[in-house]
């Protein structure tokens, strides 16, 4: 996008945007299903962005984002509710919730701990990967993710002491605090705006974090280590390192929408840590662009909008129309499936395709044979 | 360490062995690179150069032996460690990273001689800031000493010609900063006017720069004219080592290398 564009030009883009995002709520009504829908898309498009570093940008096929997704809820199941009820640690809460027995921190300490404890279990499932490549990495990270979600299932019988478990299973964790803001009050759920800023706030951090790191001596160390893994470590980049630190910066920022994902559905239920959810946020990955920053963020805002809104909003009952007897929420994943297949027969690249993988889908031709095809025949 | 020779070795290897199964790569060879010379290694193919050349700079680890640079012991230091020390190398198929640009390509190359990490890169204080044009400018100025025209330089490095892919090579092999410098077979793939150019920028990249040179490499005119001392492998075996000429007239070399016509 940048390269398009005087660098002056793409400032008064990203500032027109900011605005445009800031006042967009005063649109729309304050509990509308179009307002419910953008706060989902906005976290997916931070999960987008999160896995669009690992795979997208170090070339890390990895099919167990779900996890950190699970990870980062959990963090708030754990920290914010009731939950650890024999427990009672009180940080920067609402003096509602500062009665309540259980771990009760504020949000932004919850999102700060999801985030570091997906980046360390990020490192985690990135350890068994370091010495794999491709199909390899893909199968490893797709257990990880099936660990993840099967000890959150199981996790009821998982004691921990005093009767307390790891998680709730599929009973889930429910009554989750709403973050809070001191003088001002609690997000409630009959005014979405509150909850809308705050994660289009995450997704600012999270676009300009991607940015910031896209030009960066480890940005630079990410591609190389994707192009080329061999002459990388030969020209000084440590592999070990500059892989952990890119699946754990992916996994932070799953975390971190996690979290948020795990306070505005004011449950933590292990039946929703499905391995659909990983291929559904690569979906937003490729079809966004793999690697691209700006693909990534409209990859997820685009299939958040059509899964929260554009399926069972606004066509849901257009089979029904054709004489057909089932509603459209029923085969969205198929839906998801075509859309991925389109965009592979129309546009391999993505919608907002990288830079690097434009020329690479555009030039396919090497240099040598464009050399030749200058030569005889030319002149014949 | 060795009393005798005048110049101390930059590099060092001693009884190098690599076994792969039950195939000897490498067997027991021992040699030397004297600081500020141009040797080479040659061999027929299969005779275990490149393997030699990847122990050397730890991208495979050696069956036993040991290797020195500079007096310290880096036989089983990882490739960027080595690399950090100040051995930077090419490859026989040339390596680039296809989707970056060949000044991105030589700022790779930078790699180890910057600090910046994840806080750097985020909050971009202008010591990052500096650092990263440094980096920028010392890549063009890298690209424009091995010969890259100007309007090359921000395009993608598999749209290059194969000509200046090795230019960005090795200018990418200097952004490193090394005290030696490996290439394995430089000529590969170019005519006679090119190779004879190679012979002298190869010998002013050692006097502008202070480098060592070790050269792998096919081309005999390349190996005579430009080396000090010639080191032939045969089946992984060190079976002559002297100064060109001595090379050309040893009969051993000959039988195993160089054929009948010789």
């Amino acid at each position: 996008m940048t390269a398009l564009l005087p660098a002056w030009w793409s400032r008064v883009l990203a500032a027109a945007l900011v605005v445009f995002g800031v006042l967009l709520p005063f649109g729309f009504g304050t509990a509308s299903g179009f307002m419910n829908a953008t706060i989902i898309a906005l976290a997916f498009a931070v999960m987008s962005l999160g896995l669009n570093i690992v795979v997208g940008v170090a070339g890390l096929l990895d099919l167990g984002y779900v996890a950190f997704y699970a990870i980062g809820a959990y963090a708030v199941g754990w920290f914010g509710s009731e939950f650890f009820s024999r427990v009672n640690v009180h940080v920067l809460v609402s003096p509602v919730v500062s009665e309540l027995p259980g771990i009760h921190l504020s949000f932004l300490l919850i999102l700060v701990a999801a985030a570091a404890i997906c980046a360390a279990a990020g490192v985690v499932i990135g350890l068994p990967t370091l010495r794999l490549r491709g199909d390899y990495i893909a199968i490893v990270t797709l257990a990880f993710g099936e660990i993840i979600g099967v000890v959150a299932v199981n996790g009821q019988s998982i004691s921990l002491g005093g009767g307390m478990t790891l998680t709730a299973g599929n009973l889930g964790i429910s009554a989750v605090d709403e973050p809070y803001i001191p003088g001002i009050g609690s997000f409630g759920l009959l005014d979405l705006r509150p909850w809308y800023w705050l994660i289009f706030a995450i997704l600012l951090v999270a676009l300009f974090v991607n940015l910031r790191i896209r030009d960066s001596r480890l940005g630079r160390a990410w591609v190389a280590l994707r192009e080329d893994e061999v002459a990388a470590v030969s020209m000084g980049i440590p592999l070990v390192r500059t892989k952990l630190l890119a699946y754990a910066m992916g996994a932070a920022f799953g975390g971190m929408s996690g979290a948020f994902l795990g306070t505005y559905y004011t449950e933590v239920n292990a039946g929703q840590f499905q391995f659909g959810f990983s291929i559904f946020i690569l979906a937003m990955v490729i079809i966004g662009g793999l690697g691209s920053i700006w693909g990534a963020v409209t990859g997820g805002l685009l299939l958040g909008y059509i899964n929260n809104w554009l399926i069972p909003d606004v066509l849901n009952n257009l089979p029904s129309a054709f004489g057909f007897s089932f509603q459209l929420t029923q085969v969205e994943f198929g839906i998801f499936g075509f859309l991925l297949v389109i965009t592979m027969v129309l546009r391999p690249q993505g919608l907002l395709p990288e830079r690097r993988r434009r020329q690479e889908l555009t030039a396919a031709i090497p240099a040598e044979d464009s050399q030749l095809s200058t030569g005889p025949e030319d002149a014949a | 360490m060795s009393t005798v020779q005048p110049a101390p070795p930059i590099l060092r290897a001693e009884r190098l062995t690599k076994k792969f199964g039950g195939l000897i790569a490498v067997s027991d060879v021992s040699f030397e690179i004297p600081a500020r010379s141009i040797v080479s290694l040659i061999g027929p193919n299969g005779a275990g150069k490149t393997t030699f050349f990847n122990m050397l700079t730890g991208l495979i680890r050696p069956t036993s032996g040991r290797i020195t640079l500079d007096g310290a012991n880096i036989t089983r230091a990882r490739p960027d460690v080595i690399t950090n020390r100040g051995v930077a190398r090419t490859f026989q198929n040339i390596r680039l990273f296809g989707a970056m640009t060949a000044v991105e390509n030589v700022m790779v190359g930078r790699h180890a001689r910057m600090r910046a990490g994840l806080l750097g890169a985020v909050v971009r204080p202008p010591r990052v800031r500096g650092e990263e044009r440094a980096a920028r400018e010392r890549a063009r100025e890298l690209l424009g000493y091995v010969g890259l025209a100007t309007s090359s330089f921000e395009r993608f490095a598999s749209q290059l010609p194969y000509g200046d892919q090795r230019r960005v090579e090795i200018a990418r092999a200097l952004a490193t900063e090394p005290s030696l410098l490996l290439l394995d077979e430089p000529t590969a793939g170019m005519n006679p006017a090119e190779s004879a150019a190679l012979v002298g920028f190869m010998r002013r990249l050692r006097d502008d720069l202070d480098l060592t040179i070790l050269l792998i490499e096919h081309d005999m005119k390349v190996v005579m004219g430009v080396s000090e001392r010639v080191t032939v492998l045969d089946y992984g075996r060190k079976i002559a080592e002297a100064d060109p000429a001595t090379v050309r007239a040893d009969p051993v070399v000959i039988k195993a290398y160089l054929g009948t016509e010789g």
